[in-house]
C-alpha cells in the first residue's frame, strides 16, 4: 500500500468489528428499550418475568383459617386480632406439606416488639399496654401466663395460679 | 459480611444500607487516569505546541502514558463486584450514565496513544528490522526480536524522507486530537462524581475542571519523578560503562541536561497547580458562602473531621510547600524531587478527600462514616479494596514501563521528531 | 500532498467508518428514544406510609427479609424502620438497630460508634417511627446512572435489578439519595426493594403490607381513582421524602414531620 499512514486505522477497525461481533453473541435478543424509554427502561425484558416468578412465601392469614379454625376464632376478636398468624409463626411456604408444622416462637423477644414500654406519648406505640421487659417476670416466657391468641385470657396450656383469668 | 462493612465505622445515625462502597480503588482510579492524561498532555506540549525544551521528556512521557494506560483500568476491575462482566459496558452501554462512555473513551484514547507511539517509533522499528535482517547468523533471541519488530512495523517499511515527514504530521495530528480526548477522559472521571446529585460534596459543575487541572499537575509531577530516577540510573550505568567507552556523555553533561529539562517542566507544573488550587478554593468559598442545607454536615467534615487530611496534607504539604519549592530560584534536582513527590501526594490526598470524604457523612445528614483502610489481606475482598490492592496498582505502571522500554527505548535513539 | 478530491474521498471514508459502529449500537434510534415517558399503562404502583400508625414492631422488616431471601444476619435490608426521638431542647436522635428487624425493645438510642444514648422520658418532646423503603421514583437517579442497563423501571413503576447483568460498580448505590440500595452479600450484585413484584403481579400485596398489623403500610395503584390509597393521596395532606432532589418519589407519607431525614 502506498500510504502507510492509514495502517493503525485498520487495527482500529478490526477492534471495532470485534466488539460488534461479541456484542451480537453476548447480548440477549430481548435487551432493548422498555416502556420507560432509554433513560429508565434500558433492560433485558425477560428479567421482569424472572422477578414475577419469584416464590411467594408469606401466604397471609386467610389460608390458615381452613385448618386452624380454633386459633382463628380465638384471635379474631381479641386485642391481637389484627396480627397476622405468619408474623408469629413465620411464613407458610407450602405448609402443611412442607414444612409439616410451622415454627412456634415462644420467646419473649416476639412479644416485646410491641409491648416493651417506650415513652413516646403521641405515637401509636403508646396505645399498646407496655411493660418493662427487665422487670415484668423476666424469669419466664410471656406465654407461660398470657395466651398469645387472646391475651385477655391466661394460657390454658400453662395454667398459672398467679395470673388473672 | 456485607460489602463495605469491614472498613466502615458508623457514628450517630447512618441509613442501615449505607457503607463506604467506593473505597481505595476508586481513589486510585481518578489518580491513575489523571497520571495518564497528565503524562500525555505533557508530551503533547512538545508535539503540538512545539515547546522545544520539552523534547527530551516528551518521548519519555508518551511511552509512560502508554504504560499507565492499562493501569487506569486496573482499579476499576479490582473494584467491580462482577469484574468478569465489565465488558458489558461496551455491550449494552447506557449513555445516561457517566460510566457508560468509559469503555469507548478509554479505548479511543488508548488507540490514539498507541498509534502516536507507532508513528514516533516507526523509523526505529524499521531500522531495527533492517539491521536484524542484514545479520547472517541470528541467535534465537534475535529471530524473536526480528519477528516482533516486523509485526510492529505492520509492513510499513518505507523510510523515504517523504514517508518520515508523513509520520511526523501524523504524530502532530494525533497529539492534537489526543489532548481533548485526554482531557475528556479525565474531566469525565470528574463528571462521574460531580453528577451524583445524591452526594452533597460531589455535586458541583466545577468537579470535571478541577479533576483535569489536578490530573495534569499529577501527570507532569510523575513524569518529572520518573525522569529524575531514570536519569540517576543512567548516570550510574554510564559511569560504569565509560571505563570502556569514554565517548559516552559524562555525568556532568547528563546532569546539566537533566536540570534544564526539570526546570522547564516544573514551570508548567506550577502553572497548572495554580489553576487547580484556584478552582478548589473557589468551590470551597462558594459552599461556605451559600451554606445550603448540606453545609452543616459538610462543614463538620471539612473543618473538623477531615481537617488534617484536607488542610494539612492536601493544601499545605501538597500544594503550598511545593509551590514555594518551585518558585524559589535555583532549583536543584533534589529539591525538584521533593517538590514533585509532595505534589503527587497532594493530588492523591485530593482524590482521597473527594472520594472518601464524600462518603464520610450519611445521606441523612445525621451521622458520619469513617473509612478504615484494610491492611492485611485476609480475604480476596480485603486485598482488592485494601492497601495491597492499591500498592499493586501503583507498582504495575513501573513494571510495564520497564517492559515497554525493552522494546521501545526512550533514550539514546536518533529521531526525526 | 493530497488534492481536494482525494481529501473529500478520505473524509467520506472516515466519516462512514465512524457512522457504521454508531448505527450498529442501535441506541440512538430517535423513534424509540422518544418512546413515551408518560406511558399510558393502567397500573402505576405507589406506596403509602402512615407514620401515626407505626409502633416500631419491625414485623415488616422481618417479613421482607424472609420473603425476599435477604440474608437474615447481614446488616443490610430492603426496608427498615427509623425511630425519631426529639428532645425538649431540640435535639433529634435517630436510630434503626439492625434496620429494626427485631423491633424497638429498648429506650436506649443506638448511636453506632458513639454508643447507646439514654434519654429521660421527661426530656422527650416527641417520639415516632418512620418506615422506609425504595421510593420507586418517577425519575429514579439510580436507573439513570447504571452504565449497562442492569437496573430499570417497569411500566408499572417498579425499579428492578437484573441480577445476571449487574457489573457491581456501585454507581446506583451512590446515586440513590435515600440509601435503599446495597450489595447482595452472597450474589454480589446491586440489591433493592422490588415492591414484592412477584406478589403484586399475582394480585397480592407486598410482604411488608401484609405483615403490618396496624395498617401503617399500604400499596395501591395511583391510576385507579377508586383505589383507597389513591383517594388518600389525592385528598389528604401527604408528603414525600427529599423532594428537592427532583426524583419524584412515589412513596407517600401521612403524618411525616420535618425532622424526618
Ligand atoms: C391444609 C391445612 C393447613 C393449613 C392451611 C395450615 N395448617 Fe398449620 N398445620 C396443619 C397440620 C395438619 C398441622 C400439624 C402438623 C404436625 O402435627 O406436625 C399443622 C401445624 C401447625 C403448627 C404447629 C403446631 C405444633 O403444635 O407444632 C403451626 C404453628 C401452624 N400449623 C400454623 C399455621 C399457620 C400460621 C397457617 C397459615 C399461614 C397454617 N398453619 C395453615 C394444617 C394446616
Ligand atoms: C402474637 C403472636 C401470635 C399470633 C398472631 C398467632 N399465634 Fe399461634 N401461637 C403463638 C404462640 C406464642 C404459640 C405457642 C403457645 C404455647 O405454646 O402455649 C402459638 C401456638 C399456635 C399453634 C399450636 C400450638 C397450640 O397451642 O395448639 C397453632 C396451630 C397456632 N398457634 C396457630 C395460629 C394461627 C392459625 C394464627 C392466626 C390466626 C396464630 N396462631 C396467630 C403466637 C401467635
Ligand atoms: C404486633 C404487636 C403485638 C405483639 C407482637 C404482641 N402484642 Fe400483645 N397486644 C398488642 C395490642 C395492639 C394489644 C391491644 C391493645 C389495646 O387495644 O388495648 C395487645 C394486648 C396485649 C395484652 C393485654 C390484653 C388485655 O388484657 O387487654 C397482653 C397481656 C398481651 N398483649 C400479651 C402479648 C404477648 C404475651 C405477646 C407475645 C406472644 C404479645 N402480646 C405480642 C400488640 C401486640
Ligand atoms: C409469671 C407470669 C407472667 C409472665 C411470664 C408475663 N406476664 Fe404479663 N402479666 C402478668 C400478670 C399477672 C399481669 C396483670 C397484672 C399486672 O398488671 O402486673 C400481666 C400484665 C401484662 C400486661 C399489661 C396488661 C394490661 O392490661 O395493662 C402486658 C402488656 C403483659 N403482661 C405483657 C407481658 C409480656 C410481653 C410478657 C413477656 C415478656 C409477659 N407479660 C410475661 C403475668 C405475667
Amino acid at each position: 500500500m502506498k500510504n502507510h499512514v492509514w495502517r493503525p486505522l485498520f487495527i482500529v477497525l478490526a477492534i471495532v468489528a470485534g466488539i460488534l461481533i461479541t456484542r451480537t453473541l453476548l447480548v440477549p435478543d430481548d435487551f432493548g428499550i422498555g416502556e420507560r424509554g432509554y433513560m429508565y427502561g434500558w433492560h433485558r425484558k425477560s428479567n421482569e418475568a424472572e422477578w414475577k416468578k419469584y416464590p411467594v412465601k408469606y401466604k397471609t392469614a386467610t389460608v390458615c383459617i381452613e385448618c386452624h379454625k380454633d386459633k382463628y376464632d380465638d384471635i379474631k376478636d381479641s386485642p391481637h386480632g389484627s396480627i397476622s398468624c405468619e408474623n408469629c409463626h413465620g411464613p407458610n411456604y407450602d405448609h402443611p406439606k412442607d414444612p409439616l408444622g410451622l415454627n412456634i416462637d415462644r420467646s419473649r423477644g416476639l412479644c416485646i416488639r410491641c409491648h416493651a414500654y417506650l415513652p413516646y406519648r403521641d405515637s401509636a406505640r403508646a396505645k399498646i399496654p407496655g411493660i418493662d421487659p427487665v422487670k415484668h417476670y423476666p424469669q419466664a416466657e410471656c406465654i407461660m401466663c398470657h395466651y398469645p391468641h387472646d391475651p385477655t385470657k391466661s394460657n390454658p396450656k400453662h395454667r398459672n395460679p398467679e395470673v388473672k383469668s | 459480611m456485607v460489602h463495605g462493612e469491614a472498613w466502615t465505622l458508623k457514628e450517630f445515625f447512618v441509613y442501615p444500607n449505607e457503607y463506604i462502597y467506593w473505597s481505595i480503588q476508586i481513589v486510585m482510579y481518578p489518580f491513575m487516569t489523571g497520571l495518564v492524561a497528565g503524562a500525555f498532555v505533557l508530551s503533547s506540549l512538545y508535539h503540538v505546541f512545539g515547546v522545544k525544551q520539552l523534547k527530551d521528556i516528551a518521548r519519555f512521557s508518551l511511552v509512560f502514558s502508554l504504560a499507565l494506560l492499562p493501569v487506569a483500568m486496573m482499579p476499576l476491575m479490582l473494584h467491580l463486584q462482577q469484574p468478569q462482566r465489565g465488558i458489558y459496558v461496551m455491550m449494552t452501554p447506557h449513555f445516561t450514565s457517566a460510566i457508560a462512555a468509559f469503555g469507548i473513551v478509554f479505548t479511543t484514547y488508548g488507540l490514539i496513544v498507541a498509534s502516536e507511539i507507532w508513528f514516533v517509533y516507526r523509523q526505529f522499528i524499521v531500522e531495527t528490522v533492517l539491521e536484524l535482517r542484514a545479520k547472517q547468523q541470528k541467535t534465537a533471541v534475535e529471530s524473536a526480536r526480528l519477528f516482533l519488530y516486523s509485526l510492529l512495523s505492520m509492513g510499513a517499511m518505507d523510510l523515504s524522507p517523504e514517508a518520515l515527514h508523513k509520520d511526523e504530521r501524523a504524530v502532530g495530528i494525533l497529539a492534537g486530537i489526543g489532548i481533548p480526548v485526554a482531557c475528556f477522559l479525565h474531566g469525565y472521571a470528574g463528571f462521574i462524581f460531580g453528577s451524583v446529585k445524591a452526594n452533597a460534596l460531589w455535586m458541583t459543575p466545577l468537579m470535571p475542571v478541577i479533576f483535569i487541572c489536578s490530573a495534569v499537575v499529577s501527570g507532569i509531577a510523575l513524569c518529572i519523578v520518573t525522569y529524575i530516577i531514570t536519569m540517576e540510573i543512567r548516570k550510574l550505568i554510564f559511569a560504569r560503562k565509560r571505563r570502556n567507552n569514554p565517548r559516552l556523555p559524562s555525568t556532568e553533561e547528563l546532569k546539566s541536561a537533566e536540570i534544564q529539562v526539570v526546570t522547564m517542566t516544573a514551570k508548567y507544573l506550577v502553572m497548572f497547580l495554580v489553576l487547580a488550587i484556584t478552582l478548589e478554593l473557589l468551590d470551597l468559598i462558594f459552599r461556605t458562602y451559600t451554606a445550603v442545607k448540606s453545609w452543616d454536615i459538610l462543614r463538620s467534615v471539612i473543618y473538623e473531621r477531615d481537617f488534617f487530611k484536607i488542610f494539612i496534607l492536601q493544601y499545605g504539604l501538597g500544594n503550598v510547600v511545593p509551590f514555594i519549592i518551585f518558585l524559589r530560584p535555583g532549583l536543584t534536582i533534589r529539591r525538584a524531587l521533593v517538590g514533585t513527590l509532595l505534589v503527587l501526594m497532594g493530588v492523591f490526598m485530593m482524590r482521597w478527600n473527594v472520594v472518601i470524604g464524600g462518603q464520610a457523612f450519611s445521606a441523612s445528614f445525621s451521622g458520619f462514616m469513617e473509612y478504615q483502610l484494610p491492611i492485611w489481606p485476609s480475604t480476596l475482598e480485603l486485598f482488592k479494596e485494601g492497601l495491597f490492592g492499591a500498592l499493586s496498582v501503583i507498582i504495575t505502571p513501573f513494571v510495564l514501563f520497564f517492559l515497554v522500554t525493552r522494546i521501545l527505548p526512550v533514550f539514546g535513539i536518533k529521531d526525526s521528531h | 500532498m493530497m488534492n481536494r478530491r482525494e481529501f473529500c474521498k478520505k473524509t467520506m471514508i472516515v466519516a462512514g467508518g465512524l457512522i457504521i459502529p454508531l448505527s450498529a449500537l442501535e441506541v440512538f434510534n430517535p423513534r424509540r428514544l422518544y418512546a413515551e415517558k408518560n406511558d399510558k399503562g393502567k397500573v402505576r404502583w405507589v406506596f403509602l406510609v402512615d407514620v401515626h400508625k407505626c409502633v416500631g414492631c419491625g414485623f415488616c422488616v422481618k417479613a421482607c427479609k424472609i420473603e425476599n431471601d435477604v440474608t437474615w444476619d447481614a446488616n443490610v435490608t430492603r426496608t427498615w424502620v427509623e425511630r425519631y426521638v426529639i428532645t425538649r431542647d431540640g435535639q433529634t436522635l435517630i436510630d434503626s438497630p439492625k434496620g429494626a428487624r427485631d423491633g424497638f425493645t429498648s429506650q436506649k438510642i443506638d448511636q453506632a460508634h458513639a454508643g447507646l444514648k439514654d434519654v429521660k422520658p421527661e426530656d422527650i418532646a416527641k417520639g415516632f417511627f418512620v418506615p422506609k423503603l425504595c421510593n420507586h421514583c418517577d425519575n429514579p437517579p439510580c436507573v439513570q446512572v447504571c452504565p449497562v442497563g442492569a437496573t430499570y423501571q417497569t411500566q408499572d413503576g417498579v425499579v428492578l435489578v437484573d441480577r445476571t447483568w449487574c457489573i457491581g460498580c456501585g454507581y446506583c448505590v451512590m446515586g440513590c439519595p435515600y440509601g435503599v440500595r446495597y450489595f447482595h452479600p452472597q450474589l454480589h450484585v446491586a440489591e433493592k426493594c422490588t415492591l414484592c413484584y412477584h406478589r403484586l403481579s399475582q394480585g397480592m400485596k407486598t410482604a411488608c403490607v401484609d405483615a403490618c398489623p396496624f395498617g401503617a403500610r399500604r400499596v395501591g395503584n395511583i391510576r385507579d381513582p377508586e383505589d383507597p390509597v389513591t383517594k388518600i393521596i389525592t385528598t389528604e395532606q401527604v408528603n414525600v421524602l427529599k423532594e428537592e432532589f427532583g426524583t419524584k418519589p412515589q412513596v407517600f407519607y401521612l403524618g411525616s414531620s420535618m425532622e424526618v431525614k
